[in-house]
């Protein structure tokens, strides 16, 4: 069967094997070829031995979502033979290192063996060398299989060992290997191959944290305290290396401090000084370390302080599945600490969103004076996905928020530290140092009043409270918007979905249509909800909330936040760890909607979908 | 009511420093703490030495977690921003304000509780760091506001009000400071204000991290006789080590001492420390000695009190991490935000 620039290839390794920048050299070559390319990396919480997988999916450039069942299987390691070998779909290809020839009982794939580790053992002196070149070999051979453009690749080759001249010629020379091993062995190309598409020169490939790091940089924060943890680590080490290149001054010194700090509790900590003391300041995390921030979040919310915090979602609970991507911090970020606390929730749809709503996040923070968390996860934050361009407007002036200097106190009768001036409920704040008899106070996680002095009278404390709910009513008004695409004015079926389902759920959208059901599409991008959310949600009858958790965590948040009738909301619930297939949601809203059974059972059904 | 605030009463003959500020100037609210609190000593010397070294008190950051000892910044430098943050975590939340502007002063204040039990592992890390900062732990011994818990500072001999026994070792915090690499490690007892004035003023003098742990007896839960936090049992068993003598930049150091007594450290901001020792063992430039001069007087149940350790070499954070002297919150945005033009060469080799 003919597949031209649609199929999935997947190439599946041992960790630490230094497959990765082979893989990333595959997928890299077909996006410059024009192609649309969905990589995925499928890692173990492993440093080496473990098996490992790549996905590329090649596909129109529109679309950006994975899909199951795998055209071209790389089969590298023996460990995960059985496994690999059932994913192929009947027609697909098995290439295998046939150094240690072997059968593979299924009569309707086909089997290419390529003696891989022979050929490098032939070659190559060093063991290290042999194993890394093994990966570059087969790339070699899928450039004959698949008909890549050879000049693209050498050319991405180039510019990842830019200056070294020695490595690119050896990384061209195994490339060479194994396609002449494939042109001669095999009838290349296969039916299922590559056309090159028309090349968007804009479009880049990026992962979310680094996207996010940048965001970071061009926001203007300066001081960043981080505890390594999958998926987040690379949102802190990309800070470091952007900043670290971008805020020199002319002596050499860094505009900028990067503190790994001992854990989550000190990472919040620090940041939470620094914003205090006027700096734009950040963290980034996962599920276990917003467990430890909880507390801190707490204060930062009740005292008014900035800060924006980064939660690369992983698979929970507890240490869960650090690997594999889900959606299920909502309701304890929402919430997060003791009392009645609510957070400013951020909801990139991808890497692209990922900048730009760092940036925002920044602006919010100050704005607002309260922690404002970017919930992305381990698919947008560690996946090298497909977008337009990165953008600043160099107009943008940056809304530090109200913040008293000098001259300001000069001219104030009477600064009250929380107090409503505007009636936003947003108060004014002094910095540290600011001026020799005016604008100092004490800040405190424990009940203040309006001077922010201790008290413990239950209406003054009731009434503090109650400004903070105000403000939240004001933060709704300063969110960005959710996208909403209407497919018919007429349908009373919706979607709501946000963060990395998007990918799917746009897709499944067109899939939804193809079979005769029309539904708009909500995508959030914030908590607290704007009014736009319950407007959409009174034009429909059903909903369907597609989510990446057990509980429908986004669901209670629309019911308990929005007002939504919890009839109306119906959830569509994912929890295996692997971003969402635009089939998977179409299968599944096919199904709630055909039987139109009530929310309860919609639960039941999603559990036994998986 | 639960704050007070101090009636304003004039005193016009009050002495004024260069700042053109009394000492009145430093004060805070009137103090919640029980009567005859070692801490509210603290507190007062805290103004004394803030005022002696003409501080411009606004220029302060004061710091602090939870506990009786993390309320009393609410009790002096009126004028000065305050953070009261949670329990244990201070040293964090100091380490950031730090980072944010290296022009201010910071001082954080700490307890038993808050730095030896719940915050042990951030007291350890901001020492690793290196932050300039004094830190000042109030160390009573025990829970004072939960009524009387052992604390970790607690000696296995002393016993509770209640006379149960303490069956675990104390952490002493001078000598983990000085095995951590502190630059400056002072012990203090509340009791003695004309030794630990000159303590914190040295301390705020060193460029890095200054600590000081104050013996500051607990008036109602930890007094009692069998209690080696008592004031009579510090009183008793106090083993000085120096007395310290600041002598700012400007003056003339004229004062003679008994040659082999006095060890002379020059300070960052320009000021003489001159170190009056006291006792022939004691060099407070030699870590080794110090550790071995506070494990042996322990033994013997006494309390070493001076400054035990300097190293005249200190570097801050801020050198550690090559981090501009333009304090960060104070960098223009046109110096942090790289523009646009820098975005369109990244986004080229994304491609």
């Amino acid at each position: 069967m003919t597949k031209i620039n649609d199929f999935v290839v997947k190439f599946a390794n041992v960790n630490g094997s230094g497959s990765a920048s082979a893989n990333l050299l595959f997928a890299k070559s077909l996006f410059r070829m024009g192609l649309g390319v969905v990589a995925k990396n499928i890692f173990p919480s492993n440093i080496q031995g473990l098996p490992t997988w790549y996905e590329v999916r090649i596909t129109h450039p529109s679309r950006r979502a994975r899909r199951d069942g795998v055209d071209v299987m790389v089969a590298m390691n023996p460990q995960s033979y059985t496994q690999d070998l059932a994913d192929i779909v009947p027609g697909g290809y098995l290439i295998y290192d046939s150094s240690l020839p072997r059968l593979f009982p299924r009569e309707d794939i086909t089997v290419l063996g390529i003696p891989i580790a022979q050929m490098c053992a032939e070659v190559y002196d060093s063991s290290r060398e042999r194993q890394l070149f093994k990966n570059v070999v087969y790339v070699g051979a899928l450039i004959a299989l698949l008909d890549l453009d050879f000049k693209v690749v050498k050319q991405a080759v180039r510019d990842r060992f830019k200056g070294k001249a020695r490595l690119v010629e050896a990384n061209i020379e195994a490339l060479k290997m194994g396609r002449d091993y494939a042109r001669e062995h095999f009838t290349c190309p296969l039916p299922v191959r590559v056309k090159p598409g028309k090349v968007d020169k804009d479009r880049i490939m990026i992962t979310g944290n680094e996207a996010a790091a940048l965001g970071c940089v061009y926001a203007g924060a300066t001081v960043a305290a981080w505890y390594p943890i999958t998926p987040s680590t690379s949102l802190a080490e990309a800070f470091e290396r952007h900043a670290g290149r971008l805020r020199l001054d002319k002596d050499g010194k860094r505009r900028v401090a990067v503190i790994q700090a001992e854990d989550e509790l000190a990472a919040i900590g620090i940041v939470i000084g620094a914003g205090w003391n006027g700096a734009r300041a950040f963290t980034a995390t996962s599920g276990p370390g917003i467990s430890l921030m909880t507390e801190f979040l707490g204060l930062a919310y009740f005292a008014e302080l900035p800060l924006v915090l980064f939660n690369i979602q992983r698979g929970g609970p507890s240490t869960g599945m650090p690997t594999r991507t889900q959606q299920s911090d909502i309701t304890a970020c929402a919430y997060a600490s003791h009392g009645d606390t609510k957070h400013v929730l951020l909801f990139p749809g991808d890497p692209k969103e990922c900048f730009e709503l760092a940036a925002d996040a920044f602006d919010l923070a100050e704005r607002l004076q309260t922690p404002v968390i970017v919930m992305s996860d381990l698919d947008i934050g560690m996946n090298d996905w497909i977008c337009d361009p990165l953008e600043w407007d160099d107009s943008r002036v940056h809304d530090r928020g109200k913040v008293l200097d000098a001259e300001a106190l000069d001219r104030c009768q009477e600064f009250r530290r929380y107090g409503d001036v505007d009636g936003d409920a947003i108060p004014y704040r002094t910095l540290p140092g600011t001026h020799p008899t005016k604008g100092a106070f004490f800040t405190r996680g424990s009940s203040h009043d309006s001077f922010a002095q201790y008290i413990e009278d239950g209406a003054l404390n009731a009434k503090n409270l109650d400004r903070l709910t105000r403000k939240f009513a004001t933060a709704a008004k300063l969110m960005p918007k959710p996208v909403i695409r209407n497919t018919s004015r007429t349908s009373k079926l919706g979607i709501i979905n946000f963060g990395s389902t998007e990918a799917g759920v746009r897709e499944a959208g067109d899939l939804l249509a193809a079979d005769g059901y029309k539904l708009n599409t909500m995508r959030l991008r914030a908590f607290p909800f704007g009014k736009e959310v319950a407007k959409f949600a009174a034009r429909h009858e059903r909903i369907f909330v597609v989510e990446q958790n057990r509980d429908g965590q986004m669901r209670s948040l629309l019911i308990n936040e929005a007002g939504i009738p919890p009839h109306k909301l119906v959830p569509v619930l994912n929890y295996d760890g692997m971003p969402l297939t635009a089939q998977w949601i179409k299968t599944n809203i096919e199904a709630l909607i055909e039987t139109g059974k009530p929310v309860a059972a919609a639960l039941q059904l999603s559990a036994q979908a998986m | 009511m639960t704050y007070m605030k101090k009636p304003k009463v004039r005193h016009p003959g009050l002495r004024k420093n260069t700042q053109g500020m009394t000492r009145r100037d430093y004060e805070g609210l009137v103090s919640t703490l029980c009567a005859g609190c070692g801490h509210d000593s603290i507190s007062a010397a805290i103004i004394e030495a803030c005022f002696d070294l003409d501080f411009p008190a606004h220029r302060l950051a004061k710091l602090s977690g939870i506990g009786c000892s993390s309320k009393t910044p609410n009790y002096f430098l009126n004028r000065s921003h305050g953070f009261n943050s949670v329990h244990g975590r201070m040293p964090s939340v100091a380490t950031g304000a730090n980072l944010a502007n290296r022009d201010l002063i910071y001082l954080g204040v700490s307890g038993d509780g808050d730095t030896a039990s719940i915050g042990l592992g951030q007291f350890c890390h901001i020492i690793r760091r290196r932050v300039n900062m004094t830190y000042i732990v109030e160390n009573n011994g025990t829970y004072g506001l939960t009524k009387g818990q052992f604390s970790p500072t607690s000696d296995r001999v002393s016993k509770s009000k209640k006379g149960e026994a303490n069956l675990f070792e104390a952490i002493d915090l001078c000598t983990l400071a000085i095995n951590l690499g502190a630059g400056f490690v002072a012990r203090g007892f509340s009791g003695d204000k004309d030794h630990l004035v000159p303590l914190i003023k040295a301390a705020f003098s060193y460029n890095g991290f200054a600590f000081i742990d104050v013996i500051s007896p607990c008036v109602t839960f930890n007094d009692h006789e069998d209690s080696t936090k008592s004031y009579d049992y510090v009183r008793a068993h106090n083993a000085a080590m120096d007395h310290l003598d600041l002598v700012p930049e400007r003056e003339e150091i004229i004062a003679q001492t008994e040659q082999g007594k006095t060890t002379d450290v020059r300070m960052h901001d320009g000021s003489l420390m001159r170190i009056h020792r006291l006792d022939d063992a004691y060099d407070p430039r030699d870590a080794e000695s110090a550790l071995s001069i506070l494990r042996k007087r322990h033994a013997k149940g006494q309390v070493v009190t001076g400054l035990l350790y300097i190293d005249e070499e200190d570097v801050d954070m801020h050198e550690l991490l090559g981090i501009t002297k333009q304090p960060l919150n104070a960098v223009p945005m046109r110096d942090l935000c790289p523009g646009n033009a820098e975005l369109v060469k990244f986004n080229k080799s994304l491609r």
